[in-house]
């Protein structure tokens, strides 16, 4: 499969690893009490994702597949281990906020279905692709349920973003309301879910509507 | 059969549908709904204007979405019960907000987005409380002594909805700890019973309605009233009020027995909080509590007990919302487990076998009918 417009529609909406297949909820409920760590863990996630998907791919030939899940799962953990040094090494703030979810990447079963249904069958580019794809979904799915629950909970949006984007990045913190009594529901898993599950709804409802306008332009189509 | 409709059987029907259930229940808990506007009043009374209009708002506009008729959702009295039952387990002077979100969160979150009345898995007034206490604690624990109508202390119109939207707020000397907060602290230090209550705690007053409190709960004896008159017009079964009632009042009457000073007496679990209130008016909710008589009972008493172990050794000192959602989970299991015995069969399900002296029902050898008529 070289269809990269393919790839990355899946990626980020029909197939999207949260809103489709509903894997990765674990660290979803975790840590998106705010946008920032929402786009933190999904860029770890991301670059998880897209290296494994990469080793797997290219090592594909020679894995026997009796023995894939392991190796898989030896690989992924040997990449996830890589990543959370490095996140420890130069973006050790985030580190601390993110700390415990890092590791426990590698029991995402996002990254090991992707490995298994993806990059287990496809040559290397393709899967490099498939991983980004998916990466950027979770990392959408991940900022877009960090973001309200952060704006619904505490009134502030992109709090703490200078600690993983660098300095210049400070004007991305707002603070909607000044003096907000906070909604704690919305910080605790709870909120997660709730957010989780309205999310899934609006998804379902703009699909409903683009294939009514499919629908209907077809008709239009076979009018004329 | 002289009926003149040509339904299928059963031909007898006792004209119960949903809006003449959620009437009786209205009528039932209008006497403690008004005379705890009475107690706290405006801003009680706004508050219980708010929620009830949100809630059909919030009803209204679900059903919209959903493509279902508005007129009969509306109708049929459960977003106003809802919004009713969710005012009184409120601090009656908390600000607007706590009641909008709250009902939303009900009428939304608890029901409409399961499928709508009768499909709802808690009951949305109890859940839309819990929501509230763990989200905003400082607002849902600010508990106002009462301030009756004739009393000259209660503020005016105007004033009252300057409180209830947050303009003006209670001030200080006329907020208290309710007696079941209160004992949580002062134990939590060390001091014991008999140092605590005197003063703060009587019998009467507490039967009354006469302390701090959400509005509904204040009342007791008229929350009582309204729950028995429930019992008498057979729209509750007696179970689930009185395995809650009868759990707690065990064990507190065990505890207080063993130690006086540490635990308090079965008189003030059953007078104070919500109880009576949750144990007529919540947990017997038809949709959320289980079908059989025996699995009423366990869910009963499974409130019960949890009411009195969050109570006593608990993060919060009043338990009933949480009791009551958390036996709403559990009652599909209940429902698993204990089933009613199916009509002609033992209960293990096998085919139940009949006596030969049975055989003809006596009923069928007088009238000289055969059976088979």
């Amino acid at each position: 499969m070289n269809d990269y417009r393919g790839i990355f529609a899946d990626g980020l909406w029909h197939n999207n690893m949260v809103f489709a297949q509903m894997l990765a909820l674990c660290p979803l409920m975790a840590v998106t009490s705010t946008a920032t760590n929402g786009l933190g863990m999904g860029l770890a996630t991301t670059a998880v994702l897209l290296a494994s998907n990469t080793v797997v791919a290219s090592l594909r030939n020679w894995i026997a597949p009796e023995v894939r899940i392991p190796v898989f799962v030896l690989l992924i953990a040997s990449l996830v281990t890589l990543a959370d040094m490095a996140i420890n090494a130069w973006l050790h703030e985030l580190y601390k906020v993110l700390g415990l979810f890092i590791p426990l990447i590698v029991v995402n079963c996002g990254v090991l279905g992707r490995a298994e249904s993806f990059a287990s069958k496809n040559p290397v580019p393709a899967a490099a692709a498939d991983g980004l794809a998916m990466g950027l979904g979770l990392t959408l799915a991940l900022v877009l349920i960090g973001a309200c629950r952060e704006i619904l909970g505490s009134a502030t949006l992109f709090s703490h973003a200078s600690l993983l984007l660098g300095s210049s990045f400070t004007f991305l913190e707002t603070t909607l309301i000044e003096d907000y009594h906070g909604f704690l529901l919305m910080l605790l898993p709870p909120g997660g879910f709730l957010v989780l599950g309205f999310l899934l709804a609006g998804k379902r409802v703009i699909e409903r509507m683009t294939e009514q306008r499919e629908v209907k332009e077809e008709f239009h189509c076979s009018v004329q | 059969m002289n009926s003149n409709s040509f339904a299928g059987a059963p031909h007898a029907h006792d004209q119960d549908s949903v809006p003449r259930l959620m009437g009786a229940v209205l009528l039932a808990i209008l006497p403690a709904t008004l005379y705890g506007l009475l107690l706290f009043g405006w801003p009680a009374f706004n508050l219980l204007a708010i929620t009830v209009l949100m809630g059909l708002l919030c009803e209204a506009g679900c059903l919209w979405l959903a493509g279902r008729p508005i007129r009969p959702g509306l109708m049929d009295g459960s977003a106003l019960l809802t919004g009713v039952l969710l005012a009184l387990s409120l601090p009656p002077w908390a600000p607007w907000w706590i009641g909008a979100i709250g009902v939303g969160f009900a009428i939304v979150v608890g029901k409409q987005v399961f499928g709508g009345t009768g499909q709802n898995i808690f009951n949305p007034a109890m859940l839309a409380r819990v929501m509230l206490l763990v989200s905003f604690p400082v607002e849902m624990t600010t508990w106002l002594t009462p301030h009756p109508w004739w009393s000259g202390t209660s503020p005016g119109w105007l004033e009252g909805w300057l409180i209830t939207f947050g303009h003006s707020t209670a001030t200080d000397g006329v907020t208290g700890a309710t007696i079941l907060g209160y004992a949580r602290t002062e134990l939590g230090m060390n001091h014991s019973l008999s140092q605590i209550l005197p003063g703060h705690y009587q019998a009467g007053a507490a039967a009354l309605g006469w302390t701090g409190g959400s509005l509904g709960e204040t009342a007791e004896w008229l929350v009582l009233l309204g729950g028995l008159w429930l019992l008498w017009r057979r729209v509750i079964t007696w179970y689930i009020p009185v395995g809650m009632l009868g759990a707690v009042l065990v064990l507190a009457s065990g505890f207080h027995l063993l130690d006086p000073q540490r635990f308090a007496d079965p008189m003030l679990h059953l007078l104070s909080g919500g109880l009576m209130l949750g144990a007529f008016f919540m947990a017997t909710d038809p949709v959320t509590s289980p079908i059989s008589s025996w699995g009423q009972i366990v869910f009963g008493v499974g409130c019960g007990v949890l009411v009195y172990i969050i109570r006593t050794w608990g993060g919060y000192p009043e338990g009933v919302a949480f009791a009551v959602v958390l036996m709403n989970a559990a009652t599909p299991l209940i429902d698993h487990y204990i089933r009613p015995r199916a009509y002609g069969r033992t209960w293990s399900g096998k085919p139940r076998l009949v006596p030969a002296h049975a055989k003809q029902s006596p009923l069928a050898r007088k009238s000289g009918v055969d059976s088979r008529d």
